[in-house]
């Protein structure tokens, strides 16, 4: 049987600049199949997918939809087009109802019912099974519930080819089989599906074909049934690489931070952290998990000094020197004590980095009360920086561009490196790994072994379940501010976690 | 109770060029711009509305008062929407900083309107004014005197000036067209999160421009109401200052909601001249005189302490949108 492809591009280039952000990509699509676009970070999926969304327009190469050539100029030319694509970051507007959002930008016969969209809502949400109050503001809803309005607003318009920019990024596994449960639906009504990842074992689980992209090039596409894991990975960055992260055992692992029932509130009075006690050993890495908002980014915070404790108290024995109370003291006297923070939030600037200032001017950020005199060292941090530079092989034109203009992974590099230059003993990185490409990725889980090596305590605060599991010695999992479990990471299962991440002490609830 | 009325009466004279300034502010912070030349765009309504009217009674050998009254908001409307496509161009299509272009076109404003006055006046022989007759239309109630005559309310319902009934017409359908419309929706979401209604679709330029030109014309036909009802028609080149920045606090203190500001613009009329009704002599003038801003701050303490997500200002007002930042 002869099908028309849902979409056909061929030979399409997109630049920016002087970057090739595609390069001669041919990519095909059909009706009633998933499939996964996967490529390293920067390797070019977001761009291609984003010119069938009408975000970019390519530069050079032609595309179909049905067999027919298309111009997608616009993301309302997509939509005429029937395509639809759910971006990473949702756009959505917060003082709006769920329907609000679904109809905003269309013209349905001019005047505005409300009702009637609830009404369509609510059909949609029972053909597919997605659970959504269509009057429900977004601010009030999980970040679940908000990718469910996004693919609703998508299936509203008449969508019948769906692009899904990494989907599963910010959902439990739980809200991950559910959403993978409802593109199944998707696909068994007809429906043409392509989900952006760098999971692999999503690919896997998931799709009925992989197109794989590295560095802007097409590299070709397979039948999920026909390949393996490390046959994807092998394409995917070109060469082989082991997918087991390097796990060594620490000799003399000793005590270094003890928490004892520490609570937080935040300025609302909501508590954020309730009751925490857990001890971190030198020489292990401490993994926290959690679904996003947990109290991952509080608790480090509480420890570096910054986020103010109710009660409970936070001992800190530095080594061979007894401990001492953390709680009261200052972020500065705190760090200079050894420990250290490396913060990566979602913007990958905000805390810890000043955008416009180079490589040299941040490290400077740490070590400007030192020397003595008006004038500050520009000696030293310029050392540290070319360092940096060198050994994480940071790519900037110099150490004095600003690093708001390096891209994601470069930025992460110069954020972590500055604060593993100053030796500390106790190192908290919170998704020190956000966005990074595999290699980049492995670059700073061997740093936090090397750490862990040097009988430092490190706390990796991390998204990726599969990395916490290789890599962590232990895990403690929060579940809404409070310590749902601590678990060895060389036996635990993923299921087992997810399960802390959702119920307090891993049982469902009655 | 006489004292009350006419505190109230008064009140409400004072407000109306308020509610006009406010109404066009809050279209254009809906917009998620924030025009901070308010205060300009009424000095030139003010000034090129009464000029309107003015010439057009000397040109005319009959003039009409209905008419000189739409020629007065046309000429006025059009003068705030010009000066608000300077802003708009400014801050819209070359991104400049709101805030200073605000300030900037504040003082430019100011300075246009003024001189306009004053060369019409000096031109015209050290005075400009209207007829008795046509001033009636601009000053007077449009409702029959019967109705007026009520006891106690008579006067507070029927008899303002028409521009004060124009104004809760204005705040009505501004209301509905915000709340209701779906181009409200879309202008609303432009405020909000203009990246979302661009992919959505919507012509997010397109909303700012026309929200931000036409809301200026509504401030501006405040200043004319201003000249021509609580000025007496006499250009006076002291007689604006300050209204325009009212009215920028006035939309905060309506936590930008068209219908608060009917309420709002008549309380904050009313704080204007406390200090001519309720004059106590210990109290010097000045300190009533800060009165409205007191309030605002009070306003906007409480309703920053209480973060209630639906009180909040549009979430990208005061932001220029760029569809590559990223």
């Amino acid at each position: 049987m002869e099908t028309v492809c849902a979409i056909e591009m061929r030979n399409i280039t997109k630049r920016f600049g002087s970057v090739t952000a595609n390069d001669h990509i041919d990519f095909s699509l059909n009706h009633g199949e998933i499939l996964a676009l996967l490529g390293e970070n920067g390797s070019g999926k977001t761009t291609l997918m984003n010119m069938l969304a009408g975000i970019y327009f390519p530069d050079e190469g032609e595309i179909f939809v049905n067999g027919k050539p298309a111009s997608i100029r616009s993301p309302k030319d997509a939509y005429d087009n029937r395509i639809g694509m759910i971006h990473q970051h949702y756009k959505l507007v917060d003082v709006f109802t769920a329907a609000e959002n679904i109809v905003l930008g269309l013209h349905e016969g001019g005047k505005l019912n409300i009702k009637a969209a609830n009404e369509k809502v609510r059909a949609i949400c029972e053909k597919y099974g997605f659970d959504i109050d269509p009057t429900q503001k977004i601010y009030d809803m999980s970040v679940s519930q908000k990718q469910t309005v996004e693919i609703i607003k998508v299936l509203y318009r008449g969508a019948d080819i769906l692009i899904l920019d990494e989907p599963t990024a910010v959902l439990t596994p739980q809200e991950t089989d559910k959403l993978f449960a409802i593109l199944r639906n998707m696909k068994a009504d007809g429906k043409a599906i392509v989900i952006i990842t760098h999971k692999l074992h999503e690919v896997m689980d998931l799709s009925d074909r992989v197109t794989v992209l590295r560095k802007g090039e097409y590299i070709g596409t397979v039948p999920t049934s026909d390949t393996s894991p490390q046959a994807l990975t092998d394409m995917m960055v070109g060469r082989a690489v082991t997918l087991n992260i390097d796990r060594p055992r620490y000799e003399h692992p000793e005590q270094r931070l003890e928490l004892q029932g520490v609570t937080c509130f935040d300025a609302e009075g909501v508590k954020k952290l309730d009751n925490v006690s857990f001890t971190a050993l030198g020489g292990e890495i401490l993994g926290i998990a959690g679904i996003a908002g947990s109290g991952q980014k509080e608790l480090l915070e509480a420890i570096a000094g910054l986020y103010p404790i109710s009660s409970g108290s936070i001992l800190y024995s530095p080594e061979g020197k007894a401990p001492s109370n953390l709680v009261g003291k200052t972020p500065m006297q705190i760090k200079k004590a050894g420990v250290a923070m490396a913060f990566v939030p979602e913007d990958r600037l905000g805390m810890g980095l000043v955008g416009s200032m180079g490589m040299t001017g941040n490290m400077m950020l740490r070590s400007w009360r030192k020397g003595k005199g008006i004038f500050v060292n520009r000696k030293d941090p310029n050392a540290l920086a070319l360092q940096v530079w060198k050994d994480l092989e940071v790519v900037t034109p110099s150490t004095e561009f600003p690093v708001r203009r390096l891209s994601g992974g470069n930025v992460q590099k110069v954020l972590v490196g500055r604060e593993i230059a100053s030796s500390p003993s106790v190192l908290m990185t919170a998704y020190a790994v956000r966005g990074l490409d595999i290699n980049t990725s492995y670059t700073i889980y061997n740093l936090m072994t090397e750490q862990k090596m040097r009988g430092t305590a490190v706390l990796f605060v991390g998204e990726d379940l599969d990395v916490l599991l290789e890599l962590c010695d232990r895990i403690l999992v929060l579940c809404g501010g409070k310590v749902s479990g601590i678990v060895d990471a060389r036996t635990a299962s993923k299921e087992e976690i997810g399960l802390l991440m959702t119920h307090i002490g891993g049982k469902e609830e009655a | 109770m006489t004292a009350f009325i006419a505190l109230i009466i008064a009140a409400i004279t004072y407000g109306t060029p308020l509610l006009f300034g406010t109404l066009g502010e809050i279209l254009t912070e809906k917009s998620g711009n924030l025009n901070l030349g308010v205060e300009g765009i009424m000095f030139m309504g003010g000034a090129i509305g009464l000029g309107g009217v003015f010439y057009y009674e000397k040109a005319v050998t009959t003039p009409n008062g209905i008419l000189a009254v739409i020629i007065g908001m046309v000429c006025a409307f059009i003068a705030g929407a010009i000066a608000s496509l300077i802003f708009s161009f400014l801050t819209i299509t070359l991104r400049a900083n709101q805030n200073v272009t605000g300030l900037a076109l504040s003082i430019f404003g100011t300075g246009i309107g003024q001189f306009i006055g004053e060369y019409m006046r000096i031109r015209e022989g050290g005075y400009i004014t209207i007829s008795n007759t046509l001033k009636g239309f601009f000053i007077n109630s449009p409702f029959p005197q019967a109705l007026r005559d009520i006891p106690y309310i008579g006067n507070i319902l029927f008899g303002n000036s028409i521009f004060f009934y124009l104004g809760i017409l204005l705040a009505v359908v501004l209301f509905l067209y915000l709340g209701r419309s779906r181009s409200g929706l879309h202008l609303r979401s432009v405020g909000e999160s203009p990246a979302t209604a661009d992919a959505a679709g919507i012509n997010v330029t397109r909303y700012k421009y026309l929200a931000t030109i036409i809301g200026g014309g509504i401030s501006s036909i405040g200043g004319m109401v201003y000249i021509t009802t609580i000025a007496g028609c006499v250009w006076n080149h002291e007689g604006l200052s300050g209204v325009g920045w009212l009215a920028v606090a006035l939309v905060i203190f309506c936590l930008w909601r068209p219908l608060n500001a009917i309420w709002g613009s008549v309380l904050f009329g009313a704080l204007m001249i406390l200090y001519l009704r309720l004059a106590l002599p210990f109290i010097p003038t000045q300190l009533y005189k800060i009165l409205p801003y007191v309030v605002t701050v009070i306003v906007l303490i409480f309703s920053s302490m209480r973060n209630n997500k639906e009180k909040q200002p549009p979430a990208s007002l005061g932001l220029s949108y760029f569809r590559e930042d990223r």
